[in-house]
């Protein structure tokens, strides 16, 4: 598929291709918004190198995806920008089924710590060296990962303890 | 109380996991704290919770403070009181069908989240919109801004202390919520916008309406500023309070006013014009100061540049169809539902199926509401329904940034912060 890519994103194409051409899968355009897929391994350095080379200084939007397939179950997506060149790049990473593992990349930009814990919380992926790795909107004491698509919508009846409604006796 | 072994201090009645990881959570908050005195006869240091049904802090927000003496040593955010999972809730509708949904988001400016879902509908399923439509949105996106801003103008002068001043901006609100109510049919959670155009054009009455307001209330905004601007105790309250550098801001993902209040001019407007707004004049204001008071200053000045932008579209407002006339991607006119077979059939399918983007396209399309940047990224699966749903809330962000900023501060400074960032639980915890 021919591409139509901006300068400024042409030289990242072919930056990222030459310095990291085992890790990039990838590179595809869906209306108008560029994605690189890379392999989940390289995430971290990749996203520093961008930071790094690329002013890609502000990281927008970390958010998961379930594609219920047997390969390549959960996909994690960054949406990256670059204030110089005005610039927006996806990456994107696909992940196992079992045990999805990730590095965070909390070192690069600090604002991927909630969004981080975001991801965990609904699709039960894992973030290696987070500094504060919870569950951020479910309570801790809860056992599911309610974006997954095996979730029912309506919940599971009886899996969260709510707090009495009588006020105490003491 | 023995703050250096908090977990143990306290005793949950419920989430018991949840509120010990918490806790752990703020004990562990920068490894690089100094150790607190063994002894502590003033008895200064203590932790402080403070919500979620704390009134001054816009929501179902709860922070935990741990405070030596007035100071703030360290804190934590705890969100997700609100969390109703829109997300999956998305997966389950069709796209018209959600858009009751965001309106419930960021409830202070629906019309903006309106906007923001059919833009990026509109972008997978490549809909072209009507010019008139274009305006029209653009209008009520910038009066929700306006909105928006009254309430957190008002909110945070009462916070600060003076409570009349709530009042005045409620007043102004109280003209809008009239003009949405002629606009749409609704006061509050308007869903105006539809797939493809708008649902209905505007009435005589409601731009009569609007440019009155348009006309009537920078003389409202002078009064605002002559009675903040010089105003000894609003400014003490601000200044220097919750600062925000611009390299923090922008390493911790502010977003909106707060990171154009540390320096940096991003606007989607500007950054990646959607509408017609690269065809109206508009200045981002941004200060370097990064304090609260910037945060004002740059709010302000946005109100004033939204009532510019209203003005160049009421002048432009093009004549012609407000909905595009496509059966397969926009719900058809009334006269057509009530008067025409085929019109009754598209209507039906357009409510029982909905638009149904290309299998495997996926698309961001972000607009600036007045938060921030207010992002959906959808994943179609060829369907009605789409694949995946992803909201980019920018009060999520800014929540974020809070946390960072409330460290260091004075515990009476708290809910000032807070009502300068202006984050609005329903977005927040999606």
């Amino acid at each position: 598929m021919d591409l139509e890519l901006s300068d400024s994103l042409q030289n990242v194409i072919d930056d990222l291709s030459e310095n990291f051409t085992d890790s990039l899968v990838n590179v595809y355009q869906s209306t108008g918004d560029t994605f690189v897929q890379i392999e989940a391994e390289a995430v971290a350095d990749i996203c520093q190198y961008l930071f790094d080379e690329h002013r890609f200084i502000y990281l927008s939007d970390l958010f998961g995806s379930d594609n219920f397939t047997s390969e390549d179950r959960f996909e994690v997506y960054y949406n990256l920008i670059s204030l110089r060149d005005r610039e927006r790049l996806f990456l994107k990473a696909c992940l196992p089924e079992e045990n999805p593992e990730l590095d965070s990349v909390t070192d690069v930009w600090k604002s991927a710590s909630w969004l981080e814990r975001e991801v965990y919380d609904m699709f039960g992926i894992k973030f290696r060296n987070h500094p504060d790795f919870r569950r951020i909107f479910m309570p801790e004491d809860y056992n599911y990962h309610p974006m997954r698509k095996e979730f029912p919508l309506l919940g599971i009846p009886g899996s969260i303890e709510l707090p009495s409604t009588t006020p105490d006796t003491e | 109380m023995d703050t250096k072994n908090i977990k143990n201090a306290v005793d949950p009645q419920f989430f018991k996991e949840h509120q010990e990881s918490l806790y752990q959570a703020l004990e562990d908050k920068h490894t690089t704290i100094e150790l607190m005195d063994e002894e502590d006869p003033l008895n200064t240091k203590m932790i402080l919770n403070m919500g979620p049904q704390h009134p001054a802090t816009h929501g179902v927000l709860r922070l935990i403070l741990q405070l030596n003496g007035e100071l703030i040593e360290k804190a934590k955010l705890d969100i997700g009181y609100l969390h109703r999972g829109v997300e999956k809730i998305a997966e389950n509708k069709t796209y018209q069908e959600f858009m009751p949904y965001t309106d419930r988001m960021d409830y202070l400016s629906p019309y903006s989240n309106n906007v923001a879902l059919c833009t990026a509908v509109e972008k997978i399923a490549d809909v072209e919109v009507p010019e008139r439509a274009h305006y029209i949105r653009m209008i009520g996106c910038e009066l929700a801004r306006i909105s928006s801003h009254l309430l957190w103008l008002g909110t945070m002068v009462m916070d600060a202390g003076a409570v009349s001043f709530f009042i005045w901006t409620f007043r102004e609100r109280e003209k809008l919520y009239d003009i949405f109510d002629n606009i749409g049919g609704h006061r509050f959670t308007i869903s105006h916008a539809r797939i493809g155009g708008v649902a209905n054009d505007l009435t005589d009455d409601a731009l009569a309406m609007i440019k009155e307001f348009v006309n009537e209330f920078p003389k409202e905004l002078n009064d605002f500023h002559g009675l903040l601007d010089r105003n000894r105790i609003f400014f003490d309250r601000n200044r220097e309070v919750g600062v925000l550098t611009p390299e923090r801001a922008l390493e911790i993902g502010a977003t909106g006013p707060t990171l154009r209040g540390s320096g940096y001019a991003y606007d989607i407007r500007d950054f990646e014009p959607y509408a017609r707004y690269d065809e109206v004049d508009f200045e981002i204001p941004t200060r370097l100061e990064g304090d609260n008071l910037a945060r004002y200053y740059v709010r302000m000045e946005e109100m004033q540049q939204s009532i510019r932008i209203i003005e160049q579209c009421l002048d432009k407002l093009p004549k012609g169809p407000v909905r595009t006339d496509n059966a397969k991607q926009a719900y058809p006119s009334k006269d057509e539902v009530y008067y025409s077979m085929e019109g009754m059939i598209h209507d039906f399918m357009m409510t029982d199926t909905g638009i149904c983007p290309p299998e495997g396209e996926e698309s961001y399309h972000a607009v600036e509401g007045p938060k921030g940047e207010l992002g959906y990224y959808i994943k179609s699966d060829g369907t009605g329904h789409p694949w995946r749903l992803s909201i980019n809330s920018p009060s999520f962000k800014n929540l974020q940034a809070l946390e960072d900023m409330l460290d260091g501060e004075m515990v009476a400074d708290t809910v000032v912060i807070i009502g300068g960032v202006d984050p609005v639980m329903g977005e927040a915890d999606k």
